[in-house]
């Protein structure tokens, strides 16, 4: 089989995000970029296929600016035997539609039995570009996988659903995207590490495959921001002083949490 | 350390932060009261590379460089100065000298399982009456025609019971001194070769150290490392290796003391305000933070002499002596900014003052540094 994996390299979950002068943009300095943990999953069920002898090429796939093929050197150095970064991106940035037309423009020729994607990028969270390149390249999708059984030509996949999981069937090829706790996954060997720096990244232009971020930002958007907020701080907690009456406090402490709280 | 080339360094340092933060920081305390032996932790860490960092590709290692190989084991010690000592000693103390002194047989025989991560390794040198002074060791060996006959007995031997692989230096005759010592390579599986239940230490409870007794102990002609004789300078050429390892450490264990005095100066309150802003406390964390940047610049200094072909005994001595003290006294500083919950195990701190103490003792302590410096300074004041 050959496996494609799509990934998207986020600010790292553990960032402290900051607003950029623009509005609409989150500022960029000091930030550390990582894999999306969702496309860490789906490299994962790719790369576990490969260790089984089922996979014998999985191939990491990126839209992004320069600093995406450090991600893309990531997934190399966990096991990956090929990387594709189709350069761009930051004008449309959060556009799933212009994001899944790019990565079906670049996939739409290649062999492949299965498309793994994140379930969301982190970071935006929109959870739509698997979906939306499975339609682009006429391809069945599931989406929310949490286990997946290989099967000759076909998977059976359970999904997440509300209250409890779905079983597909799904046809090859298709699109899959991956839920946390799908597996989990590896860290980089050492290694690795050294390997990925001998792997092949191939780099390609958005014009190699007749497109251009101008248009696909301009007259084909599909999503403007407008503006960007953090979200209000917390408010400070309340501290009742009881050590005079104890009683008196938590009489205060119960008409607290049923009158304010309303916690019962 | 921002000396280092390889582009990969950073991605290195992410991955072995991650790896503490996940799956060693979680268990470091429980670790240290029952004074278990990780054994599931290090085989992960063997399986990522970590027991072969700068052991080249080709012999089954990573191909890392010294400095990659420093960081490694200041970020382990940041969490776990246990784990970080058995990573030491398995990749310089055993692993460099089988890489340097070692034939292609005896890599490719012992060195690559160790590379590989599939054994831990070690090294014999120490024995009971024969520690700071040890030219003066007693284990003997015999030629007996098709292989060398070991008996005597090591002491505070790193890794005795879990790793399989030994460094064990002997002696020929004790009056030949330094000249009569010779170096082998020690299969722990081999008859004859005792392990005596761990020793109970103050510090680094979840690393296993131990005595061992070679007891007419068959080793083969093909495990005899280096030439005969030449045992002695294989231990300092080696020491003057894993030295740098043990300063890396005692920085990393500086680094999590300082961190965890940062924490609670931020968190604790007194006279009205966080203990940081209190000038006595500020101006401790401050000697502190420089205190830890002299011994990181000292290391990597010693570092960079060490990756050229030159000798390199001063520099890591000043390292290694600086660095192990500075940690004694950067530990002893955080106990004093956590007061009377410092004395309490529920804090980290308490752990990281009892794992301190050792790196001034060990891999010869502070007194044998100043001997090795002060040699040198002799040697050089000839010249003058």
């Amino acid at each position: 089989m050959k496996c494609i994996v799509c990934m998207t390299h986020v600010p790292d979950t553990a960032s402290i995000i900051k607003i950029g002068a623009d509005g609409k943009h989150i500022d960029e300095t000091g930030i550390k970029w990582i894999v999306s943990p969702y496309d860490e999953y789906a490299l994962e069920e790719a790369l576990k296929l490969a260790d089984e002898g089922k996979a014998d090429e999985v191939t990491v796939v990126t839209y992004g600016p320069q600093r995406a093929e450090a991600g893309l050197r990531e997934c190399l150095a966990r096991g990956a035997h090929k990387a594709v970064h189709i350069v761009g991106g930051e004008k449309t940035l959060g556009d799933s539609l212009a994001i899944a037309k790019v990565l079906a423009a670049a996939l739409k020729d290649r062999e492949y039995d299965v498309i793994l994607v994140g379930v969301k990028g982190v970071g935006t969270d929109n959870s739509q570009v698997g979906q939306m390149l499975a339609e682009l390249l006429d391809l069945p999708h599931v989406s929310n996988v949490v286990k997946i059984d290989w099967n000759d030509g076909a998977v059976a996949v359970e999904r997440e659903v509300e209250g409890g999981h779905e079983v597909v069937e799904s046809p090859l090829p298709a699109v899959l995207t991956a839920q946390k706790g799908l597996n989990e996954p590896r860290y980089a060997a050492l290694k690795g590490i050294m390997a990925a720096k001998r792997k092949p990244v191939e780099k390609i232009e958005l014009s190699a495959l007749g497109l251009d971020e101008d248009t696909l930002a301009g007259a084909d958007a599909t999503y403007n921001v407008r503006s960007l907020e953090l979200p209000p701080e917390k408010a400070a907690g309340t501290i009742i002083q009881g050590e005079d009456d104890p009683q008196a406090a938590a009489a205060e402490l119960v008409k607290l949490l049923h009158e304010e709280a309303k916690a019962f | 350390m921002e000396t280092s080339v390889g582009e990969q360094y950073e991605q290195v340092r992410d991955l072995v932060v991650s790896f503490c933060k996940k799956k060693i920081a979680p268990g470091a305390a429980k670790r240290d009261q029952s004074a278990e032996f990780p054994s599931g932790i290090l085989h992960e860490m063997g399986e990522l590379g970590l027991f072969g960092i700068f052991v080249p590709e080709e012999l089954g290692g990573a191909g890392m460089d010294l400095m990659t190989y420093l960081m490694i084991i200041e970020e382990i010690a940041k969490v776990d100065a246990s784990i970080a000592v058995t990573i030491s000693v398995t990749n310089s103390v055993c692993g460099w000298p089988l890489l340097h002194f070692g034939t292609r047989e005896q890599q490719e025989r012992y060195l690559r399982p160790i590379a590989s991560g599939e054994e831990l390794g070690g090294f014999m040198l120490t024995e009971p009456e024969a520690g700071s002074d040890a030219a003066s060791l007693k284990t003997r060996y015999r030629d007996v025609g098709d292989a060398f006959i070991l008996n005597g007995t090591k002491a505070w031997i790193t890794n005795a019971g879990v790793a399989k692989t030994f460094v064990c230096m002997a002696t020929k005759d004790p009056s030949l001194g330094a000249h009569g010592i010779s170096a082998f390579i020690l299969d722990a599986d081999q008859e004859g070769v005792i392990f005596d239940k761990p020793e109970e230490k103050m510090g680094l409870r979840s690393s296993k150290t131990g005595m061992v007794t070679l007891d007419n102990v068959r080793v083969p002609k093909s495990a005899l490392l280096g030439r005969e004789g030449q045992g002695f300078s294989i231990a300092l050429a080696t020491l003057d290796h894993s030295r740098l390892g043990i300063a890396a450490q005692a920085v990393g264990i500086a680094r999590g003391a300082l961190e965890e005095a940062l924490r609670y100066a931020r968190d604790r309150r007194q006279f009205g305000r966080p203990l940081y802003d209190h000038q006595a406390i500020g101006f401790r964390l401050a000697e502190m933070d420089t205190e830890i940047a002299a011994a990181r610049a000292l290391l990597q200094e010693a570092a960079r002499a060490a990756m050229t072909p030159r000798r390199h005994s001063r520099e890591s001595a000043r390292a290694k002596l600086f660095a192990s003290e500075m940690c004694n006294r950067v530990v002893a500083s955080a106990i004093q900014i956590h007061g009377g919950y410092g004395y309490s195990k529920e804090y980290a701190i308490e752990r990281m003052y009892r794992d301190a103490r050792v790196t001034t003792v060990y891999e010869g302590t502070s007194e044998v540094q100043k001997i090795v410096i002060s040699r040198a300074l002799k040697q050089a004041a000839e010249s003058l």
